[in-house]
């Protein structure tokens, strides 16, 4: 089984994110930058998926500047086997993304491609949905586990109701939540191996696909400061609240 | 967010803008290593140092080594990080190919070193230790020896220790009194050890001691010592480890810090007598143990910037967070802005980029050495590295007391209280100025052997060195006021130079008397000189773009540093003029 696995590269989670001063967007200068979390769920996915032996080849693609790079050779350090990175001047919006994953699937023809759920910059949590819906692929999204079951991938759901378990036909679209696994480290010798393994540089027009906006982000403002609690004497008095002050009951 | 966050930006400042490593790794053939792979191993290392070593800092404080029916149990927690630390593959990091190295350069094995001392001291004293035991059994041992002791030590499934010190033979090695006897193929070994770090554990399978004692012929003082490797278990026929060696720890000390680091008292040979082999040629014990020793004293220095780094970013944080000031609209505003918290923050700060230049230059030293293209070159780059490690240790180790002692002041009437943490730092740094040779023991190396024993030549060289950068400070624009400071500081080293080689034949005292100052104030100097290279890189760099944020800062701290550390150079040689008159006056019961 060949696995796609994507890999976003997003601002630290550790990084005190700050918006620009003409809010224009979110401040990126100098910014440390890192593998989206989820992604890097995705890609432990894969690998566990390579040691079961059930993987033989695990691609990570990755889309943006030559600087996501950086992330797909985390990704091979990881344990994937070679990268592409879809050059593009800036992070284009989901459908765009999905389109060029669709590409390069088509090229690639995987019989699985795993994505996180969402990055944690944008919060979007709509690649993987388009990218099946463009490919035409049964999806599995929220997976906290996976198995494969006589050629068919049983993926364990994290829904409002407690879980679902889904029984898909390859190809598919798994995308990841916080659950499935605990992504490893990569180790010395392995970040070591990664940069000797393949990295190919693709543009979206050896892809076909024209990179066009839907959506204008119009200002990003920084959450307002959270305000000061309140402690209440007693639940009729929270009750009380809820209704008369914050309304939302 | 981790309480721990390596500060990779400085790192790689340093490496690019002071080192060069991607220039010197072209040139010493290391074609695989550059930039880019080295950021991508210090982004892996921190991880590492925040999620998983950081937070069992605490632990180890409050919930020490034990002893108890197996030996040494170590802070829970600890084994299963060094599982993970081993897994990763870090122990590797410098060790030659051969071994299951990964062949780095010393300075990148420098710069992820400071990562995991900085995380958890404690914890890192354990691989800093094997990394010694690595080093002198490459440089020593037999090929028999090597290929036994070395691949397990190298992968980290087994740990070193080293074991010098006995109660009466601490600084003064001479004293030594444990014994090896012949019999066969290998030794007998029996005697105390005191101090010995991360001497027992059940961490890994296998502990491999390296232990000095004296054969039955040996000629009394330093020159009567042999190295011997003494494991906790002796190995079967396939190498693995079996039967238990007659090696043990009999008691842990009671510590001021380091809590999570178990420092054992070791007693050999209690019963039949602890099967020891011979490293290197008998009586040469004490080369040996300097190859490990070298290593030890700069590591120890680099302990110093890390427990500076820790305590610094810890009393950032309270700084910017503890609001202790009202405005006028009644709005209340942190400490930090306070013009004597920045100038405590900033001292923090300016000492930390100065000792991380210096270990990393001192460590690139050692790069330079190994990799020399011709025999002078060899002897250059060696020379500037003996002359290097004792200030490495000292001043860095002396500078950082007063870092993570102002790292509580900063933290106020909380930074006495030990749940906040910033205590920890402080009791933690105590040690530093005194394992691996005192202080006194490193100023006294630098001004004995690294100084005097050569006429002053490896000093000289370094102050040519520092006035070529005052005189590029001089002919860059901005910079007139930090050359005039460094030129000043430069001006007190030379005389301090001159006081020494012309003093100490007709003083016997001198030396001794004045050797801390000198060692304080070559490391003023050092670390300005650093500083102001590295504030002419900046001005360069944002010249042509580059970080504003970053190099400003840099910039600042710079002048910081010129304006606030650097004019104690004076007061130092002043202290140095004064020679041993005092010093020497007081009868011994007039103290």
């Amino acid at each position: 089984m060949k696995i796609l696995v994507t890999v976003k590269r997003v601002i630290d989670y550790n990084v005190k994110v700050r918006v620009k001063a003409d809010q224009s967007d979110v401040d990126l200068a100098n910014v440390k930058m890192a593998m989206n979390p989820f992604c890097e769920i995705a890609v432990e996915a894969a690998v566990r998926l390579k040691e079961a032996g059930i993987a033989t080849e695990i691609v990570a693609v990755s889309v943006g500047p030559s600087a996501c790079q950086e992330q797909i050779r985390t990704a091979l350090a990881l344990g994937a086997d070679r990268g592409i990175q879809i050059d593009t001047a800036e992070l284009p919006e989901s459908l765009v993304v999905a389109k060029l994953l669709a590409a390069v699937v088509a090229a690639e023809q995987p019989d699985l491609v795993i994505l996180g759920k969402q990055s944690i910059d944008a919060d979007n949590n709509q690649t993987g949905q388009m990218l099946a819906a463009l490919l035409d692929w049964p999806q599995a999204t929220f997976a906290s586990a996976l198995a494969l079951q006589e050629g068919c991938l049983e993926v364990t759901r994290e829904i409002d109701g407690g879980l679902q378990t889904l029984s898909l036909a390859l190809p598919a679209i798994v995308t990841t939540d916080l659950r499935l696994n605990e992504p490893r480290y990569a180790s010395l010798p392995n970040i070591m191996k990664a940069k000797k393994k393949p990295l190919e540089v693709r543009t979206p027009a050896e892809l076909g696909v024209v990179l066009k906006a839907h959506t204008r982000l119009l200002k990003v403002e920084a959450p307002a400061e959270r305000q000061g609690g309140i402690k209440v004497g007693s639940v009729s008095e929270l009750v009380e609240k809820l209704k008369s002050e914050a309304k939302v009951i | 967010m981790s309480d721990y966050v390596h500060p990779y930006r400085d790192t790689e400042f340093v490496l690019g803008e002071l080192v060069e490593l991607e220039r010197f790794c072209a040139e010493a053939g290391l074609n695989d290593v550059n930039g880019e792979l080295v950021s991508a191993i210090l982004a892996e290392a921190g991880r590492l140092g925040s999620e998983v070593l950081a937070p069992l800092n605490a632990v180890g404080d409050t919930q020490g080594a034990r002893l108890g029916e197996r030996g040494v149990e170590e802070t829970p927690g600890f084994a299963g990080a060094y599982g993970q630390f081993v897994e990763s593959g870090w122990p590797s990091l410098t060790a030659a190919e051969a071994w299951g190295g990964q062949n780095l350069p010393n300075v990148v094995g420098t710069a992820v070193n400071e990562i995991w001392h900085s995380a958890n001291m404690a914890f890192a004293l354990c691989p800093m230790l094997t990394q010694g035991a690595i080093e002198a059994l490459a440089h020593h041992g037999s090929a028999e020896l090597q290929a036994a002791w070395l691949p397990k030590l190298v992968s980290g499934e087994w740990t070193g220790t080293m074991n010098l010190t006995e109660p009466d033979a601490g600084s003064d090695l001479a004293a030594i009194k444990a014994r090896a006897v012949p019999n066969g193929d290998h030794y007998l070994i029996s005697g105390q050890k005191i101090f010995i770090t991360w001497g027992d554990h059940q961490m890994t399978d296998n502990v491999v001691h390296l232990v000095l004692a004296r054969l039955p012929d040996a000629p009394a003082g330093v020159k009567g010592i042999s190295l011997f490797v003494v494991p906790k278990f002796l190995l079967d026929a396939q190498g693995r480890p079996g039967a238990r060696n007659d090696a043990q720890c009999v008691s842990l000390e009671h510590k001021l810090g380091i809590h999570g680091s178990p420092t054992c008292v070791m007693s050999f040979g209690e019963k039949e007598g602890a099967v020891g082999y011979l490293v290197g040629e008998p009586h040469k014990g004490l080369a040996c143990m300097f190859t490990m020793m070298n290593h030890a004293r700069q590591s120890v220095g680099l302990q110093g910037l890390s427990i500076s780094e820790r305590a610094y970013q810890q009393a950032r944080q309270y700084a910017r967070e503890r609001l202790q000031g009202t405005r006028k609209d009644g709005s209340r505003f942190p400490i930090i802005e306070f013009p004597d918290v920045r100038r405590m923050l900033l001292q923090m700060k300016a000492s930390i980029e100065a000792m991380r230049a210096l270990a990393l230059v001192a460590a690139a030293e050692v790069d330079r050495t190994a990799h020399a293209p011709d025999p002078a070159a060899c002897a250059r780059h060696q020379g500037r590295v003996d002359l290097l490690t004792p200030i490495v240790k000292g001043w860095l180790t002396e500078l950082a007391q007063e870092v993570t002692s102002l790292g509580v002041q900063i933290h106020g009437g909380m930074g006495f209280i030990e749940e906040t943490g910033a205590a920890r730092h402080y009791r933690d740094a105590r040690i530093l100025t005194i394992y691996e040779g005192t202080t006194g023991i490193q100023a006294l190396d630098l001004v004995g052997r690294k100084t005097l024993l050569n006429k002053g030549e490896l000093l000289g060289d370094l102050l040519d060195e520092i006035g070529e950068t005052v005189a590029r400070l001089e002919s860059a624009g901005p910079f007139a006021a930090q050359a005039r400071a460094l030129g000043e500081a430069l001006a007190a080293g030379r005389e301090a130079r001159r006081l020494l080689l012309e003093g100490a034949e007709a003083d016997a005292a001198l030396a001794g008397s004045v050797s801390v100052n000198f060692l304080m104030l070559f490391g003023y100097l050092c670390g300005g000189w650093l500083m102001a290279r590295s504030a002419l890189r900046a001005q360069a760099l944002l010249e042509t773009g580059g970080d504003r944020a970053f190099l400003e800062a840099k910039l600042v701290t710079a002048r910081f540093y010129c304006e606030q550390l650097l004019p104690r150079t004076q007061a130092l040689l002043a202290a140095i003029r004064a020679g041993s008159g005092s010093i020497m006056a007081l009868s011994d019961e007039q103290f």
